[in-house]
């Protein structure tokens, strides 16, 4: 009887062992900045991933895994493109690894989500890529600990608006994919172009991940003078290539996505000619950023996106917060004060951080031309830098109380003033 | 009986070593541990569909949704539930997963088969897509945010806390589960999966008794589904998502159908290897792969059925020599 009690109790007893080995407290060394690093690295957005981790490593391998002097512990966590997820990594890195901070998030859902565990475990967040808006506008009250490298959705697209208008455009169709980054996207665009005297004169929104625009191409209205795209993943590839295949001649403005270097070299020389902003470009002519694109193509194969210029950023960000602090770990409210206080001379440009901590950086304003650039021999599509719009906030030209008193761009905000 | 007795024992003794250990081994395993207890209980529910009546539902993450949108909405928009006010608000999941699956019910439960599945995993995606696109209730793909979890003097952002009652929940429904599938209605259940012309020839409405236990079913999926919003503390469209009801599903195939711990073992071998593993090494998914190619290929009835096949090995290689007859034969026979 004992040990036939003992045979069934025996798998019990190696669970509760294996429980406990769990438990033991991981190597906490004094000089060491525990860094975690929550990216989707499987699933759809795994190549994001890889672009998001790729840019914070060459940082890392470049400077010999230090920023600011402290030896760096860089923890990546797959939050396989879920919210949920994110957060149990986020915790994850907090609760086991006792990270300094936790850096990442890919969708603007990601972003939401880790916030609040920054709040609650009282744990440095940075954003350097989920752009939502409210992120750093009218919920950031609630998430004292958080920061962003990256941008805002709207951001971008108040110049680009401000562009299509000087451009002498007067009529403009909008069409963007139908999820809360679409309507920032769009509305940012719409507010600062009616802001200087165009119309949006029809709103199209395709659902997201929509491959066939055959039902809303006929519909577009011919009496505009251009379209303004905004498209994510899969969409930005087929929106130009069918719409300029049902014989469009007009120009296409396009949000950041629509056209960014994750798109670009699987993309038709269709798009030669059009025009989306950012606020970066792989193609702005600085020996600073030639030699991030010549490095990181060097050593991942491609061409850097914005989302590994963005991680690259932020870790050298970290890196002069750190050389600040002495090589110290200062706790997190001090920390943000510190990075709120630098200007730094990025790959993008200059960038520095307005107090709702979002940055004011460059706004290119980007045309897509097929060239050679930096010695590569052959001829490629480069988001050419046509216009740059310097140190530009959130807030654009409205000034944050003015901004912050409308609400949250949305499907019905700027409501279609000129729609028929 | 007497074997029915020690797999309870077993249940019991698991339960009460998951209290003991759990919270001594980490704060993240704790959290997982949470994370799939929540979730099991969704398992456990497909399983009164999937392992007892014979229907297998692609839909089951609707009333999981609906019941972590109604908690969500209710703490950030009504400021309600935050309280004791709690337990109103887990009835109130409870009545909204009963709810929506008496609607659903009504559309789902006339088909069989493949056709069943089809109508669930459309009714599914119906509530995914109102998550989606009701900006102003559900805040679309961004979700919603809830500012912390429920305090009526019992603390329950302190995550062991949080853990005892989310294991309790899970117990509670574990029993009343079991002791729900073991009722004459549970029989009759059983019968219908088996031959359901059978039983409507002896006479019973086999299309009510599977409209009532759609209806169960649903009710507690809307109580994990709430659990589940207080677990993350956002609820976003991903809750309510078809690869949630497909999880659901693999759990419960895993753990064996029509064993209701078997969808638990599911739920908590899943996790164990997507967001236990997964921190350790990035080749986790071959492994969860690996384990269901495996099950389905040595184990069509899934973990629960080693024990089983076991016995059965033993009773063969025993009745070789003896001969003992059909008698003992009969009785290794699973009943």
């Amino acid at each position: 009887m004992k040990s036939k009690l003992l045979r069934k109790l025996g798998p019990l007893l190696l669970g509760a062992a294996f429980a406990a080995e769990l438990s033991l407290p991981s190597n906490v060394r004094a000089e060491e900045l525990r860094i975690g690093f929550v990216a989707p690295t499987t699933g759809i957005f795994a190549q994001v991933g890889k672009d998001m981790v790729d840019g914070f490593q060459l940082y890392l391998d470049e400077h010999g895994n230090k920023l600011g002097g402290a030896d760096v512990k860089f923890i990546v966590e797959d939050e396989q493109g879920k919210p949920d997820t994110a957060v149990t990594k986020a915790k994850k890195l907090v609760l086991q690894d006792k990270v300094h901070m936790f850096i990442g998030g890919l969708l603007a859902s990601s972003g939401y989500a880790m916030a609040p565990v920054s709040s609650a475990e009282k744990t440095l967040y940075i954003a350097s890529v989920p752009a939502a808006d409210d992120l750093t506008q009218r919920q950031l009250d609630k998430y004292p600990y958080f920061i962003r490298t990256s941008w805002s959705s709207s951001q971008p697209h108040h110049p680009l608006g401000q562009w299509a208008c000087d451009q002498g455009y007067k009529k403009i169709v909008s069409i963007a994919a139908d999820y809360a980054f679409g309507y920032e996207v769009a509305g940012g665009f719409q507010k600062a172009f009616e802001d200087c005297g165009g119309k949006i004169v029809q709103k199209i929104w395709p659902p997201l991940g929509t491959k066939d625009f055959g039902p809303y191409i006929p519909t577009i209205k011919q009496d505009a003078d251009a379209i303004f795209s905004l498209m994510v993943g899969p969409m930005s590839l087929q929106f130009p290539k069918q719409l300029r295949g049902a014989g469009y001649k007009k120009p296409i403005l396009g949000g950041g996505t629509s056209y960014d270097e994750f798109a670009l070299p699987f993309m038709g020389d269709e798009v030669v000619g059009d025009v989306s902003s950012l606020h970066y470009s792989a193609a702005i002519q600085t020996p600073k950023n030639e030699a991030f694109v010549k490095a990181y193509r060097a050593k991942y194969g491609k061409v850097p996106s914005y989302y590994s210029e963005n991680n690259y950023t932020t870790a050298q960000w970290i890196d002069e917060a750190m050389t600040k602090a002495g090589g110290k770990w200062p706790g997190p409210e001090q920390f943000i004060k510190i990075m709120q206080g630098l200007k730094i001379d990025a790959v993008r440009g200059p960038v520095s951080m307005d107090d709702m901590r979002n940055p004011i950086e460059n706004i290119y304003i980007k045309k897509v031309e097929k060239k050679e650039m930096f010695g590569y021999d052959k001829p490629e599509l480069w988001n050419t830098v046509i216009k740059t719009y310097p140190d530009v906030s959130q807030f654009w030209t409205y000034g944050k109380e003015k901004f912050l008193a409308q609400p949250v761009y949305s499907r019905d905000f700027p409501p279609c003033k000129f729609c028929e | 009986m007497g074997t029915q007795r020690i797999k309870i024992l077993i249940v019991a003794v698991i339960l009460v070593a998951l209290a003991l250990i759990v919270p001594k081994s980490g704060s993240f395993v704790v959290l997982l541990a949470t994370r799939a207890m929540a979730f099991a209980i969704v398992a456990m529910s497909l399983d009164i569909l999937l392992g007892f009546t014979g229907l297998a539902s692609l839909g089951q993450a609707a009333y999981f949704g609906v019941g972590a949108y109604l908690c969500a909405v209710l703490a950030t928009k009504f400021h309600f539930g935050l309280g004791w006010d709690f337990w109103i608000v887990v009835v109130l999941g409870i009545l909204i997963g009963m709810a929506l699956a008496a609607i659903f019910g009504l559309f789902a439960i006339r088909a069989s088969g493949v056709y069943f599945l089809m109508i669930t995993l459309a009714l599914g995606q119906c509530v995914w897509g109102l998550a989606y696109r009701w900006n102003s209730l559900t805040g679309g793909d961004n979700g919603i945010n809830m500012s912390g979890r429920p305090n009526f003097g019992l603390d329950l952002s302190n995550e062991v806390t949080f853990f005892y009652l989310v294991l309790a929940f899970f117990t509670v429904s574990l029993l009343l589960l079991y002791l729900l599938v073991r009722s004459p209605f549970g029989k009759s259940l059983a019968g219908i999966r088996e031959r359901e012309l059978r039983m409507q020839i002896l006479g019973y409405n086999t299309w009510l008794h599977k409209y009532i236990a759609f209806i169960i079913a649903g009710g507690f999926g809307g109580l994990a589904g709430v659990l589940w919003a207080q677990t993350n503390g956002h609820v976003s469209p991903e809750t309510v998502v078809l690869t949630t009801s497909v999880d659901a599903l693999l759990m419960v195939v895993l753990g064996g159908a029509g064993t209701l711990v078997g969808g638990a073992i599911g739920a908590a071998i899943v996790f164990g290897l997507r967001e236990y593993l997964s921190t350790l090494v990035p080749w986790w998914q071959y492994v969860l792969g690996g384990v269901y190619v495996l099950t389905i290929l040595y184990l069509p009835t899934g973990l629960m059925g080693i024990p089983e096949r076991i016995r059965q090995a033993r009773a063969r290689s025993k009745k070789e020599p003896s001969q003992s007859g059909d008698a003992k034969k009969l009785a290794s026979v699973p009943s």
